[in-house]
Formats: structure tokens, sequence, C-alpha cells
């Protein structure tokens, strides 16, 4: 289930750079992540791996190269077209509507879906009501799926940080991505919460069949969760294979897991 | 996916029962006031606070629920008012529920295209936008007498106030012409608010960027957002001009009245329907208390009225800085909060 | 030409009037990233209180230094009473409650000391003057070589002085600047007093021209196109962005005005502005950028 080249890759980086006002965050990255996988993309702080997250799906341009996405090639995306492609992902720190409930969170995932006009929704036409009640199913689906079905009513900005990472993931979740980018989903937690959330995460993979782009500094979590890691230093490419293998790469160790193994 | 679908409680089944006939009690209470209350209720109290209460959802709409601000409420209350008068008079086969709708359409269109600049910008930044509305439409409409069909003194009133055939221009009926209308527009407010366009609307309000990243088009959310506000603000304003001044002209939608609908949202709490109409109260009844208070006191010849009003600026400009500071949801969620106390009653005390 | 001259240069000092105004508006954004609405108000307050002073008989230096006073003491009340407990809040919720505030601040300066009208007389006569074929005023000659003077003063102040420099730390980085000991309450009360003073002089140049009154709280109308075109951040952009408002304003009125049935500066600058906006959001010398989409 894994390997640097896949012939049934979901997603292809080749040859992508991206620098900020000349400082070079990423240089002429390539890999293949394998529809089904869980990949983790792993780092040093400042190793370009959130940039490389917010080019995936649209909110950075590359300056140069191409991401090809299902068969897409897209070397400009905006980023609603790329959630309209299947891509939803959440964030290093919490991107929640801190004011809205967690219900109404997890539903704003499924805002795209919406069909019914905003005039029969302004007079609570059929097409209104059996939009939102299908939408009101799918969101307890997944609130159940995440086992937050008892918080559906809370304000999200009162709830503890590891709910919160919950809902957002449930956000992702709610709009049946074929692939889910998931930017440090377990900063910050003790190990029962990191375990919990690894587990949601290995559910998600294999129970609904979305493929995952993970970053995380825990290197247990990662060893355990990946079939596949890619390493970044310096915004280039370090590592590429198996967790197995990452872990055995002399120069994987000399940038990043020397330090810490 | 192991699926959790869970039903209402059952105990919410009684309150809501309740609810509906609170408001089947409320509802008849309001249309027959008019019965009971005097002409000076009708005229000075209640339809005032009632229509600018709906000139506080329209800016609520934007403000409170998109997180887009508007300093030129009053620019598009008096679009609305021009243009239903001109519909009025010069469509004169056009009933008038349709002239308030086309009047709150047009307004509709101005409020979009002055909402353009929210595209690229934000924050108070988006003020000067609307405030550009404020002074642009009050110069044309005393610049250009044909909006005013050429009378002398640039005013206008209503051609015709009827629905029907039934003449609504006493006290009552342009009471209940504003109670019908505010009534219908409340309900729409209100589903558009638990829509998936008003959680779109939440959503860029809390989060614009995550809002975008999840697919909802921020772009087109905000000049609807801008859209609906703008309609309101019409609809009201076309109220506000014939159903609670009778004559009017371009000052009376001046910068003061943008401001007097900014509070009445910053006073009855942002993200809220109901609390407009808290705040529309407050400050349709605060002048008119002060004013009683001094005579009580028969202290009206030391206080005279311009004495009154820095005394009501005074107090609104302090309200609002303190409500900001102690309250930032307004008088909507201190009414929250007493009902939640009064819920719990019989267990707290 | 020589009539486009005179409109031109007539626009470019009332110009000055409104740099003025938006100097006071540029102290206190840099400093805390709010938009002062209140200004205009402190601008009515400052002049009604001086012109009170002086209308009871104090001496003019006296009476000027007393409302200094008064406008210090007034940024302290502001900074204590407002601006603390909103300290984290976001820049809109300040903005509202400076607005909230410029209704406090106009309801007690008329309270205290009525609603009339009052004539101030700076000692410098509104006489036109001729100048190389250009018709001037010498009033609004002094009010420039004022304006220039202060935003000399200003200037040294915030480039030499030790308060000036933690002043560009705020602007710069605010956590950065508190954690090397600058204290933010104490730069807001010097930021509010040092506007305030601001307010004092373009009140006075204002209500000489058109008598000490409410509508001097309009100026804060007119300083927001102002400071958008300029950049909400640059004293230099204050100054700028007057001027230009000024001239096209006065430019507008006489070419575009009986093109569109009369005057149009009420809301000329707004347009500028708005066009501003869409093309160059930052303004013409602003460096914080500003919330964009």
């Amino acid at each position: 289930m894994s390997g640097t080249t896949t012939p049934d890759a979901l997603l292809s980086v080749r040859d992508v750079s991206l620098s900020f006002r000349g400082v070079k965050a990423i240089t002429a990255l390539s890999f293949d992540i394998a529809r089904g996988e869980i990949c983790s993309l792993i780092g040093p702080n400042g190793a370009g791996k959130s940039s490389l997250l917010n080019l995936v799906n649209g909110v950075y341009w590359p300056d140069s190269g191409h991401i090809v996405f299902d068969g897409h090639s897209y070397p400009r995306l905006r980023a609603h077209q790329a959630a309209v492609l299947g891509i939803a992902r959440t964030f290093q720190n919490n991107a929640l509507f801190r004011n809205l409930s967690v219900l109404d969170n997890v539903l704003t995932g499924l805002s795209r879906h919406g069909r019914a006009s905003v005039a029969s929704h302004l007079l609570r036409l059929p097409a209104a009501r059996d939009e939102e009640r299908s939408f009101r199913e799918r969101a307890e689906d997944v609130l159940g799926f995440l086992h937050i079905a008892a918080y559906r009513d809370a304000i999200v900005g009162q709830l503890p940080y590891g709910l919160q990472k919950r809902v957002e993931l449930g956000r992702a979740l709610v709009s049946r991505p074929a692939f889910i980018l998931l930017d440090e989903p377990m900063a910050g937690m003790n190990d029962a919460e990191k375990a919990e959330m690894s587990r949601f995460i290995f559910d998600i993979n294999r129970d609904l069949g979305v493929t995952v782009l993970l970053i995380e500094h825990d290197i247990g979590v990662v060893m355990n969760l990946s079939d596949h890691v890619v390493v970044l230093d310096y915004g280039r490419k370090v590592g590429d294979g198996t967790p197995a293998q990452v872990r055995d790469n002399p120069d994987v160790i000399a940038a990043y897991l020397g330090t810490k193994h | 996916m192991s699926s959790t679908t869970l039903s209402a409680p059952a105990t919410a089944a009684l309150p809501r029962t309740a609810r509906r006939a609170l408001a089947v009690v409320l509802g008849l209470a309001v249309l027959l006031l008019p019965a009971f209350a005097d002409e000076y209720w009708l005229n000075s109290i209640l339809i005032p606070t009632i229509v600018m209460g709906l000139a506080g959802i329209g800016l609520n709409l934007l403000m409170g629920y998109a997180g887009l601000v508007s300093l030129g409420s009053a620019a598009f209350m008096s679009i609305g008012a021009f243009s239903a008068y001109n519909l009025l008079l010069r469509t004169p086969w056009l009933p008038l529920p349709l002239a308030l709708i086309v009047a709150g359409l047009i307004a509709a269109v101005a409020g979009l295209l002055f909402g353009l600049p929210s595209l690229r910008i934000k924050g108070f930044y988006l003020a000067a936008s609307t405030l550009g509305a404020q002074f642009f439409f009050e110069w044309l409409f005393t610049n250009f007498a044909w909006f005013s069909n050429h009378s002398l003194t640039l005013t206008i009133s209503a051609p015709r106030l009827e629905i029907f055939g039934i003449d609504l221009r006493p006290a009552p009926g342009r009471y209940l012409l504003v109670v019908a209308t505010t009534a219908l527009l409340y309900w729409l407010a209100a589903n558009i608010v638990r829509s998936r366009i008003g959680r779109d609307l939440m959503a860029l309000r809390d989060m614009d960027k995550a809002a975008a990243v999840i697919g909802i088009p921020v772009a087109s959310r905000k000049l609807l957002a801008y859209a609906i506000s703008s309609f309101y603000a019409g609809v009201a304003g076309a109220l506000f001009a014939f159903a609670y001044l009778g004559t009017s002209d371009a000052h009376s939608f001046d910068l003061d009245k943008s401001f007097e609908v900014l509070f009445i949202v910053l006073i009855g709490g942002s993200a809220s329907l109901f609390g407009n109409f808290l705040g529309a109260a407050f400050i349709v009844l605060t002048p008119i208390f002060l004013t009683r208070l001094v005579e009580l006191l028969g202290l009206s010849a030391v206080f005279d009225n311009g004495f009154l009003i820095n005394l009501e600026h005074v107090l609104f400009g302090l309200t609002i800085v303190v409500l900001l500071i102690r309250e930032p949801d307004g008088l909507a969620q201190m009414l929250r909060a007493i009902r939640a106390r009064w819920a719990a009653w019989p267990l707290r005390a | 030409m020589q009539y486009f001259l005179t409109i031109l240069l007539s626009g470019l000092l009332a110009g000055v009037m409104y740099a003025m105004v938006a100097i006071g508006f540029v102290l206190i954004y840099k400093a805390s990233g709010v938009f002062n609405f209140a200004q205009g108000s402190m601008v009515l307050f400052a002049a009604l209180t001086f012109v009170t002073l002086t209308e009871h008989g104090v001496p003019f230096w006296a009476a000027f230094l007393a409302t200094v006073a008064v406008m210090i003491a007034g940024a302290v009340i502001i900074e204590r009473l407002v601006l603390r407990p909103l300290a984290d809040r976001s820049p809109l919720t300040l903005f509202m409650a400076t607005l909230g505030l410029s209704f406090v601040i106009e309801g007690l300066a008329q309270l205290l000391m009525g609603t009339d009208v009052h004539q101030l007389d700076l000692g410098i006569d509104d006489l036109p003057l001729d100048i190389a074929g250009l018709q001037l005023s010498q009033f609004d000659l002094f009010a420039s070589a004022v304006a220039i003077g202060l935003v000399v003063v200003l200037s040294v102040v915030f480039d030499r002085t030790r308060i000036g420099i933690a002043l560009r730390a705020v602007a710069d980085d605010v956590l950065a600047a508190q954690s090397i000991g600058i204290r933010l309450p104490v730069i807001w009360r010097i930021v509010w007093s040092v506007s305030g003073v601001v307010a004092l002089i373009a009140g006075l140049l204002w209500g000489a021209r058109q008598g000490v009154q409410f509508s001097l709280t309009m100026i804060v109308l007119k300083a927001m196109p102002v400071l958008i075109i300029g950049g909400f951040s640059s004293i230099a952009g204050a100054i700028v962005g007057g001027l230009l408002v000024g001239a096209t304003e006065s430019l507008a009125d006489i070419y575009i005005g009986p093109l569109v049935n009369g005057a149009v500066s009420n809301w000329f600058a707004y347009i500028l502005a708005v066009g501003f906006l869409l093309i160059r959001p930052s303004g013409l010398f602003g460096d914080r950028t500003i919330e964009r989409v």
C-alpha cells in the first residue's frame, strides 16, 4: 500500500516550488499519494509542511510545478474549487466558527452541496426543508461517528480544545471528501486523546475509504498510523517511503529523527 | 459508519406547544391593540419602534450575522422611501404591497453595488463605502427634484396608502400595515438565519478563510448579505416615510438616522432578530422618557429641547460603550440570561 | 488657467485643514489600531472649551494651556474607562466604542458649554492676498504654516525622543514592544493626549474659519476618505491625502458640480476613497497591510 511512485496516485506533486518574498518555502518537491493510504508529512518546524497543505487545497499557488489531483492537473486552484473536487482539511490552529454550535459547524461543511435556492430557504419551501433534513441526518451521522453527538448544541468556542479538534474533523468529514488534509490534529493532546484521535483517523481511512495526508510531530503516532511517510527539511524532500524505510534512511535520521532518537 | 441519529428529547414537545400558544396570544394582542391603544401610543411609540426594529433587522443581517459593517443604513432606507413614492405615484395600477416589494428590491440593488468593495476589503474600512452611500443618496434626493415629483419643498408623502380598497391612512390602518409587513419580513429573516444561507453568513463572519476552504462561496454570500440587508432597509424606509412620518425628505434619512439603526443593533444585540425591537424601543422611548421626566419634575423651563437632545446623546453613547464592555451581545442576551434564570428558578431558589 | 490655479490652491489649502484632523487619527491608529471616530467630537470639545475660557476673560495662552490640560485629563479618563476594558477586542468593537464615545463627548461639550455658535478671532484676518495673480486667503496661508509647523514638531518628537521610539515599536509589533517593557496603557494615554492637542489646534483653525459650533464634529467625516487615500498609518499620507481630497473636491465642485445640479463635495471624496480601496487598499503611504479579503 505504499511506495514513492504509484500507478493509482490520488495526488501527485510534481516539481513544486513556493517562496514568500524571495524566501524559499518549498523547493522542487515531488511525491505521490496513493488512493486509500494514510500518508504522513513530517519534518522540523519551518520545513514547509503547512505550506504544502496550503498548496494542495489552493490557499497558495505554486511558483512553478504542478499538482495533479484525481486526474485533474491544476497549477492554479482556488480554495473552494479544491473543496468541490473533494479535498477537505483541518487547520493547525483551529479554524472553527467560534460562535456557532457544534452541529452548525459540521453543517457548514455541507453548504457547498446545497441545491435549494435562496428563495426556497427564505420561504421554507419543501426543497429547502428536505435539504435541511438530509443535511442534519448526515451531520448527526458524523457527530455519532466522532462521539460528539452529546455536544451538538454546545457553542464551539466554549468547548475544550480536544473536542474542538474533533468538531473540525467532523466539519471536514461531513462532505464525504475523497481526500482529507489534517494539519497537526493531535497538537497539544495528552496520550489518551492522541490514541483516540489516531483511532478516528484510522477509521476514517479504513471504514470511509478516505485518503489521508497527515502532518504530525509525534513520531510514534506517525509510525503506527501511516502507510507512507514523506520527510521534509527546509522545503526539500529528504525521505519518502514506508515508515520502516524512512526510519532507516540516514538522511532522514540526520535531518530530523537523529535529533530525536 | 455508526449512525446515532437521535430524535429530539420528548420534553421539548411541551415548551414548543406552549411557545406556539404564546405566539398566537401575542399575535392576537398585537392585532387587537389599535382597539385599546390611543392615537399617541400608535403614532409615537408603537409604529416607530416596529419600523426601526425592522430597519435594525436589516442591519443586523449584515453586521450581526455576516460581520460586515454599514454606516449607511439610512441611505438604503431613503432609496426605499423614494422608490415607493415614485412607484405609487407613477404606476397607479401597482398595489401597495407590490410597490413596497419593488422599492425593497431597488434598495437591494443599490446595496449590492455599495457592497462590492467588501470583496476586497474588510473591517471598518467598509464603513467608508457605506458612508459614501449615505452622503451620495442624501445629495441625489436633494439635488434632483424629479425624485420628489418636483415638489417645491423636496418632500414626499404617500400618494395613496390603501390595500383591497381599505384606506390605511388612519393610525390603526398604518399600524396594521407596519405590523403585517414586519411580521412577514421577520418570518423570512428567521427562515434565512436558520438555513444553510444563514450558517454560511455566520461562518464567514467568524472565520472567512476557513469558510472559503470548506467551499462556501464567500463573495456571492457577502453580496447577498448586502442585498438582503438593503431590501429590509428599503422596506423599513418606505414604512418610516409613509406610515410614521407621513411627509419626509432626504434629510429624514441623514447620518444620524444611520447611527440610530446602528445603535439599535448594538443595544439590541448582534446576531439576534428580536433584540432589534428591544434596541428600537430603547431608542424611541428614551427621548420620550426624558421629556416626561423633565415635565414631571417641573424643570421644562430650565432644560430646553437642546439640552434634552444632548443628554440623549450622552445616554446613547454611554449605553453603547457600557454594553460593548459589559454585555457585547446586547439586551437580547440579557433577556436570555434572565429567562434562563427564570426557567431554573424552582431549582435554584 | 488663472482661475483653475486659484481653485486648485484654495482646495489645497482646505486640504491642509483636512490633513490636520487626519494626523490626529493617524497617531491613534498607529499606536493602537483604532480608528477613533471620536476625533471630530474632540475637536469640538477642545475648541468649545477654549472659546468658553477666553469669553470669560482668560488670556489666550492661559486658555490654551488649560484646554491642553483638559484634553490630557480626558485622554487619561478614556484610556482607563473605555480602552483598557476593551483592550483585547476586535478593531471593529473598538471602532464602535469610539462612535459611542463621540456621542458622549459632543453631548457633554454642549451640555456643559451650550449650543451657541461662538466667534473665534485668532487675530489673523481672512483677507484675500494677490500673489502672482492668484487670489489666496491670508488665513489659509497662516493655517498651512501652523499645520506644517505641527507636522515638523510631531516628526521630531516621534523620530528623536524615547517616547517616539516606544510608539514606533508599538506600531510595529505590540507583543514585542510589551515584552521589552513598554507599557501599552502609557502609550495609549500619550497618543490620545497628543491627538487631543492636535484636535485643539485643528479646532482653533477651523473654528476661526466657520465659528465654533456643532458642525466641527463633521470634520471626522472628511478625514475618513483622507485617511483611506493616504493610508491610515502614515503622517505623510495624511497630508498628501488631505491635499488630494481638498484639491479634487474644490475642482469637482466647480467643474463637475454644474453638470449634476450642485456641489458634489459632500460625497466626492468618498467615491474617490472607495476607488482607492478597490485599487490600492493600503493607501498611498500605508505600511500596515490593511485587512484584506
